[in-house]
């Protein structure tokens, strides 16, 4: 147990990529909380996804504890967060946990979306905030103009902005001094009935649900009979401490303390992000005030490829629910497809993201349908329904009219890429309400359809950007438009997985796009397959995917037959990671890359 | 009772696995080597030839194939003494069939006679193209007319004399390959094999087409219309398709492949050989060692195996299948249901013959020609 004044709260936030896990590298390195061989590149980033990708998705707590300048000993619990929109979520929930942000800017690159964005929620939670500019090892690094852009911009003091390079090292004792002197101490009693926040809980094969918390009021020690207050949900604690990265128990955790606890717990649902966790007996009066729910954007059904695998399914789901508050799903049957569920996620990263984790650390192969926003669907008889799947869009007949899902997207881009990020949010239905200069970069604010970002907007802006363009969102509401349902026939068979509402005027042009894409990702038949795009009964695009012609072994090999009979093996296998729709065998990679447009 | 493999014959098939150079589209089990030891590689052959010989006494063997590799870089008497044991251990039909696969050079052409002599009665000549620039792209180190003279030669040596050629290859277009394939049935005496070129993985080939330097190779379609060409050329010539890749007189069709496509039992001898045999009810999957020297000393201490599995029913069923219907007369179909214990899915069938694919008389199940250009989806759509 430690003295509140003797310990530091605080996240790392910054744009993706400015450097946030490598400055917690360096943090936790200087304190010498792990050993030189533990040691590696973004430590925190532990799952195969993450090291893959070279991002955070997962916000990750540290304790470290740091001999100050002064001789004392501070404890700082540290939260590295991940910089994707997608997982925005996971940021705003960290700092509600702790009381200051260290703000990291790449001092070569600037203010970006997802920093302003990240600026705003650290004010919103009280935070102070210490600004970080990383990178000034590289050439290219400007932290005189990076300053400017941020008092512009943000409208924060950056005269006392850390100059940091995380790889090298440079300004990390200074920025741990900062830590302790402008970062604020936690408040709490000691002596108060226990109230801890439920901040974050995920599912471990060896200690079944484990839970991050932060000790508000009151001591939380082992064997306590606990209450979580909204579920109402009761356990007594088995086991409580702290993360180094490595857990490590310990007796107690006190006011301003950040830990962990286990308890036997069996029910996903009794740990709800944003809980008040509190003693059975003689327990806190007054909850937290809890988080704003997580609301899901994007949602797709997720099959198995081979339907025995359904109940497999079922439990990685379940357990990867329990990881991720902003994930959900429900099940779902489709007439092609079987069981399976329709997911819910915060965007299509979000989706790729646990698709690729279900697969890989599950062993499941999955098909995963067209991506798809909530619409409103208002019928001629008053009643409205939620439409999370366009294979259920009622008849067209009964609808009286269609409301979709707008977003205020923020663009920030260097002059010169200006003309295209405009053109592809004027492509995308895209209605321009703001557009200013800021340090030397151009900010625009768009109103745009929810459903023509969720895909790959993202990719596109990246692309005619050449990665200098950030974007950043939040959902603003819904609004009537023309839309309709299209379908997608193979060999005149309709496929419910690839039907989407579409915009009647962007109709033609994508489908056209998806037959075309279709007629690359479909491998050749033996007979000649048409493909076609329809609204109603209407064909709006056609393209047919020609029949194979040539398949044959030419040469004999003597008497190898073990050679052909491993070729048709492998012939098999391929025909497995696909799924067939009347004849035809359809990859499963074509659900999603049919969706992904050129333009 | 009759066994399965009766149904195909029995065989032998002796590997040579050396070459004078290394071709770099060939993925065979064939290697350059500057000292071979004829002696041990003789006395190999014929323990090789005891122990199976053992294995499968009274056994009438149909024919005998030497493969490669270029065993016409053997010498003759090693070829001598290996029909001579073989000769010694098994009873041989009447009119068995020896066939010995020759590289068209001068080298080789000069020991025809002796290898007629020593009882092989058939050559396979590997020409591969009738133009020097496309030999020479094909890394082969003979011209048109040294393939032509040894060609003669063989001619006037043995009755039956078969050629492959290599096509679908480089900048090569369907009216090149008709009149190349003009000239080769101008030439051809009663069998010919015509291979598409196939690009193999661990080739230099497969290298360089991996990394987009091996350019000019025909598309998809346009090596479809040379091998529709390639039906309608031959058929015009006398020389009509038999199996997917093979030509020949009407009679004049290898039995050894023919062995194999039937499905035969055969005995596999040499470095990387695969063999099939039915022992005690059981069908065996043999092979051999694949790396010369590494068998040498496998046989020296008894065996040239590198194992030997048991086939299921199963997998017969499926073999049975994959090699036969390559055959323009088909398979029959009750050989597959006593295999599999169950019959060819009539759903499959019934698919493929709406799609024009296959056609079935009696038991007899065939692909048309349009399926035999799809055959391994055929095949595949059969199997599933
Ligand atoms: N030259 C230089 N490179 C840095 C520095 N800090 C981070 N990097 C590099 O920048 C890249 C991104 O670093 P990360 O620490 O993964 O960034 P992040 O902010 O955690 O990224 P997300 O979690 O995905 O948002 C890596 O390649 C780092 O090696 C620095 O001070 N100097
Ligand atoms: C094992 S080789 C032996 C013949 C002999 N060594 C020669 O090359 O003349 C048998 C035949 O297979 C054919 N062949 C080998 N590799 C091939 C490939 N990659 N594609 C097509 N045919 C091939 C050639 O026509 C060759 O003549
Ligand atoms: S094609 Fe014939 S000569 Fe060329 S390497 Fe292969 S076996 Fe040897
Ligand atoms: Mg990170």
């Amino acid at each position: 147990m430690t003295d509140l004044a003797h310990i530091r709260n605080f996240s790392i936030v910054a744009h993706i990529d400015h450097g946030k896990s490598t400055l917690a590298d360096r943090l936790i390195q200087s304190t010498n909380t792990v050993s030189e061989r533990e040691m590696k590149e973004q430590l925190l980033d532990a799952m195969d996804i993450e090291r893959e990708r070279g991002i955070t998705i997962k916000a990750n707590t540290v304790r470290i504890e740091y001999i100050a300048q002064d001789g004392d000993t501070y404890v700082l619990n540290l939260i590295d967060t991940p910089g994707h929109v997608d997982f925005a979520y996971e940021v705003s929930r960290s700092m509600r946990a702790v009381e200051g942000s260290l703000l990291v800017v790449d001092s070569t690159q600037g203010v970006e979306a997802q920093t302003l964005a990240n600026v705003y929620q650290a004010i919103d939670a009280d935070h102070e905030i210490v600004p970080v500019l990383n990178k000034i090892d590289l050439p290219a690094s400007e932290p005189e103009r990076v300053k400017e852009q941020i008092e512009d911009v943000i409208g924060i003091d950056a005269s006392e902005a850390m100059l940091v390079s995380a790889k090298s090292g440079i300004g990390i004792a200074e920025t741990l001094e900062a830590i302790i002197k402008r970062l604020p101490a936690p408040k709490g009693d000691r002596n108060a009935p226990l109230k801890a926040m439920l901040v974050d809980s995920w599912y471990d094969p060896y200690l079944g649900v484990v839970v991050l918390v932060r000790i508000m009021d009151g001591v939380l020690k082992k064997g306590d009979q606990i209450k979580m207050m909204q579920t109402d949900a009761k356990y007594q604690v088995d086991r409580i401490g702290v993360f180094r990265p490595a857990m490590q128990n310990v007796t107690e955790l006190g006011p301003g303390e950040i830990g962990f606890l286990t308890a036997q717990i069996k029910q996903v649902r009794d740990t709800k992000v944003g809980d008040t966790i509190t003693t059975e007996k003689k327990g806190c009066e007054k909850p937290l005030p809890g988080f704003k729910p997580s609301i899901p954007v994007v949602f797709c059904g997720l099959f198995p490829v081979d339907s025995a695998e359904f109940e497999d399914l079922r439990d990685a789901i379940e357990k990867l629910a329990l990881n991720d508050a902003s994930f959900s799903y429900e099940m779902e049957t489709s007439a092609a497809l079987g069981f399976g569920f329709r997911c819910g996620f915060l965007g299509l990263l979000h989706l790729e993201v646990i698709r690729d984790r279900i697969e890989r650390e599950y062993d499941i192969e999955l098909i995963t349908t067209a991506p798809s926003v909530i619409y409103h669907v208002y019928m001629r008889d008053g009643s409205k329904i939620d439409l999370h799947n366009p294979a259920d869009m009622p008849d067209m007949t009964h609808v009286d009219h269609i409301e979709e899902p707008r977003i205020k997207a923020t663009i920030m881009v260097p002059d010169e890429y200006l003309g295209d990020v405009l053109k592809l949010c004027q492509d995308r239905r895209g209605i321009q309400m703001d557009l200013t200069y800021v340090g030397g970069r151009a900010m625009a604010v768009y109103d745009l359809p929810l459903n023509e970002v969720v895909f790959d907007f993202y990719d596109r802006l990246k692309s005619v950007t050449k990665g200098y363009a950030s974007f950043d969102y939040q959902l603003e509401g819904y609004r009537e438009d023309n839309l309709v349902k299209m379908q997608i026939l193979v060999n005149d068979e309709p496929v419910d997985a690839l039907s989407m509402m579409v915009h009647r005027d962007r109709a033609e042009m994508r489908g056209r796009a998806m037959c075309e894409k279709l007629k690359d990702l479909i491998p050749r038949h033996m007979f000649k397959i048409p493909i076609q795009a329809a609204i109603g009964g209407k064909v709006i695009a056609r393209e047919t995917l020609a029949a194979l012609r040539k398949d044959v072994t030419a040469k004999c090999y003597g008497g190898d037959a073990t050679r052909k009979r491993k070729l048709l093996d492998k012939q098999k296998a391929g025909k497995k990671k696909m799924r067939q729709f009347g004849k035809v065998d359809i990859p499963q990679e074509a659900f999603i890359s049919a969706l992904k447009m050129d333009n | 009772m009759t066994e399965d493999w009766e149904a195909g014959g029995f065989g032998i098939y002796i590997h040579w696995p050396f070459c004078a150079a290394k071709c770099p589209y060939c993925d065979f089990n064939s290697h350059v080597s500057r000292q071979i030891d004829e002696d041990r590689w003789r006395r190999a052959y014929l323990n090789e030839i005891d122990r199976h010989a053992a294995e499968t006494p009274g056994r009438v063997v149909r024919s005998i194939f030497f493969g490669g590799g270029t065993p016409s870089l053997m010498d003759p008497a090693t070829v001598a003494a290996i029909l001579d044991r073989i000769r010694m251990r098994w009873p041989q039909a009447n009119d068995l069939e020896v066939t010995l696969e020759a590289n068209p050079g001068s080298v080789e052409s000069g020991r025809f006679r002796d290898y007629f002599g020593a009882g092989v009665s058939r050559v396979s000549m590997g020409v591969q193209a009738l133009n020097d620039r496309d030999l020479q792209r094909l890394g082969r180190i003979h011209s048109v007319d040294e393939a032509l003279r040894a060609f003669d030669i063989a001619r006037s040596v043995f009755d039956r004399v078969s050629f492959d050629l290599i096509y679908a290859r480089q900048d090569q277009t369907p009216e090149d390959w008709r009149a190349e394939l003009g000239r080769a049935l101008d030439l051809a005496v009663d069998h010919l094999s015509l291979y598409q070129l196939t690009i193999e993985d661990g080739t230099a080939f497969g290298d360089r087409y991996r990394i987009g330097k091996l350019r000019g190779l025909p598309d998809e379609d346009s090596a479809a219309a040379m091998y529709d060409i390639t039906q309608e050329v031959t058929t015009n010539a006398g020389f009509p398709i038999y199996e997917v890749s093979n030509h020949a007189r009407p009679g004049a069709e290898s039995r050894h492949n023919t062995l194999y496509w039937r499905y035969g039992d055969y005995v596999g001898i040499g470095p990387g050989a695969h063999g099939r045999l039915t022992l005690n009810g059981k069908r065996f999957a043999t092979e051999a060692i694949r790396m010369p020297n590494g068998w040498l000393d496998a046989v020296d201490q008894g065996s040239g195996d590198a194992g030997r599995s048991v086939l299921t029913t199963e997998d017969q069923a499926t073999e049975f299948m994959l090699m036969g219907l390559r055959l323009v007369d088909g398979v029959d179909m009750r050989r597959y249901q006593d295999l599999a214990g169950r019959p060819v899915s009539p759903q499959a069938i019934g698919s493929l013959q709406d799609l024009g694919m296959v056609e079935v008389e009696a038991n007899i199940l065939r692909v048309t020609d349009r399926g035999r250009l799809v055959l391994n989806s055929v095949i595949a759509t059969l199997l599933e």
